[in-house]
């Protein structure tokens, strides 16, 4: 059973957001996500100023099995990347939610973050794939 | 529903993720590809093969007809218990599967072919087999374990009877041996030093079990991938198959064009095709860059596709991703990889990337 904390929001496509205020946002793939993938053994992350939609991709998860695009929950411009994962993409798999983050985005559209999952309604889809 | 091997409830019961592989419910990993893999470099690891398929051929023309079905020449074999790699072809001189066979005696050998092709091999097989005085006998009730790495062949001799380990101790590499009811084989297909154990089925669990007891760590099919393609090791229907001849695969060292006079199935159109001349070589690739490298995408130079990689993937040993290609004649020290519309810089090597617990290449 993979872990799904509860003060995160999750989009179907099985990345985490956590709101850190000012309308920016850290973004992440769930434990879920990389029990499915396998050993991470490269992350491309964005460059920090770019800009990034809801629904699109924004970083490929590259496991021993096969490249996943991570697609952004938010709108918004990337103002920092987790520059650790290039030389540890592990992190991905052993802290998924906190040194194995992605990147952080400030926002330009508040409202999505309100149409994402939280835990309860993200643990239904998960045991929802696992059926 | 997929079929299970005689291993599967060890499967679960070691944490397998289990994924349908060539109609067998397998094991994928255990938990962690990466650690696996460097079990079987620096230690011990097992591998249930048991879904490969294991083909006993006997009688007075056997000999005859191995010679005639392989682009290898089984007359190399003059040791009882010897191992040969093979193609074996069709007419057209594309692959049809690879393969072992043991030689036993002038009557008996055995083979062991792919899973994934075995309906068509057996078929094959067969029909070509009625013009021969032989038998062509499949040994589903034997299971198929591999233990592989530099302590692999200790741990596993003490899982085995005294006459057991006495008669595998004397094993040169590529040898197999018939003892007590064992088939034990110091072959493999991961680069390293040890073990396939062909076992009758109902006996496989409770040896798995001694094995588990022993530290020899379960390891999937995807350490089984990465351990093969740093071995250098081909992948049928990855690498090759029934559109490619074994010359343009890398695999030239397995055809025996003598004696002149065996006239193997697929000769004639190998030879055509040596003739001919301008075939793709098969290479491998160290990539430079950061990035991994995948099967069947396209290899670059100077702006234009030359060629595509067959298999690839994240190397553990090497640290960086490697893979194998097949390219024009023109490719020589470098090239390029098209991965996500990027063109990623690859150092273009010989197989083996890392064999014996090593990598085998110099990375700069």
């Amino acid at each position: 059973m993979s872990e799904i904390p509860a003060n995160l929001k999750y989009a179907k496509s099985h990345e985490w957001v956590e709101d850190l205020g000012d309308g920016i946002v850290k973004i992440g793939i769930s434990d879920h996500a990389q029990e499915l993938l396998g050993d991470m053994v490269f992350v491309e992350v964005p460059e920090v100023g770019a800009a990034v939609s809801a629904g699109e991709e924004c970083a490929v998860v590259e496991s021993v099995k096969a490249a996943s695009d991570v697609y952004s929950p938010v709108t918004g411009e990337v103002v920092a990347v987790n520059e650790d994962l290039a030389d540890s993409p592990d992190l991905v798999n052993h802290h998924p939610y906190a040194d194995g983050w992605i990147m952080q985005v400030k926002m330009t559209e508040e409202g999505e973050l309100e149409e994402l999952m939280d835990a309860d309604a993200y643990t239904e889809a998960t045991a929802e794939e696992d059926h | 529903m997929p079929n299970k091997t005689p291993l599967f409830d060890q499967h679960v019961a070691c944490g397998g993720k289990m994924v349908d592989f060539a109609g067998w419910d397998m094991p994928l990993n255990y938990g962690s590809q990466l650690e696996e893999h460097h079990a079987v470099r620096q230690d011990a690891g097992m591998f249930d093969v048991s879904h490969m398929v294991v083909v006993d051929l006997q009688g007075a023309e056997v000999k005859a007809f191995l010679q005639k079905l392989l682009a290898n020449d089984v007359a190399k074999l003059k040791e009882s218990g010897k191992a040969l790699y093979s193609c074996m072809l069709q007419q057209d001189g594309g692959v049809i599967d690879d393969l072992i066979v043991y030689y036993l005696d002038e009557q008996n050998f055995r083979m062991v072919v792919n899973a994934g092709t075995r309906v068509k091999d057996l078929a094959w097989i067969n029909q070509q087999a009625a013009a021969f005085d032989m038998t062509v006998t499949e040994r589903a009730d034997l299971a198929m374990i591999a233990v592989q790495g530099p302590n692999g062949r200790a741990k596993a001799d003490a899982v085995m009877s005294a006459a057991q380990v006495e008669a595998a101790a004397r094993l040169k590499l590529f040898v197999g041996v018939e003892s007590e009811g064992l088939f034990i084989a110091r072959t493999g297909y991961t680069g390293e030093d040890g073990y396939e154990i062909m076992v009758p089925a109902e006996q496989a669990a409770a040896m798995w079990q001694k094995l588990v007891e022993q530290g020899v760590r379960p390891c999937g099919l995807g350490a089984r991938d990465s351990l093969r393609l740093e071995a250098g090791m081909n992948l049928y229907g990855s690498d090759m198959d029934e559109s490619i001849s074994p010359l343009e695969a890398g695999l030239n060292w397995t055809v025996a064009w003598e004696p002149v006079e065996r006239d193997f199935i697929g000769r004639q159109a190998l030879a055509a095709q040596r003739d001919k001349g301008g075939m793709r070589k098969f290479v491998g690739l160290v990539l430079q860059d950061k990035g991994v490298l995948r099967a069947h995408q396209d290899v670059v130079l100077n702006g234009e596709v030359v060629g595509e990689t067959t298999s690839g993937g994240f190397s553990p040993t090497l640290g960086t991703s490697i893979a194998l290609a097949r390219v024009s004649a023109d490719v020589a020290d470098v090239c390029q990889v098209a991965v996500r519309g990027r063109e990623l810089a690859c150092k273009v090597v010989k197989p083996p990337f890392a064999r014996n617990g090593k990598s085998c290449i110099e990375l700069n």
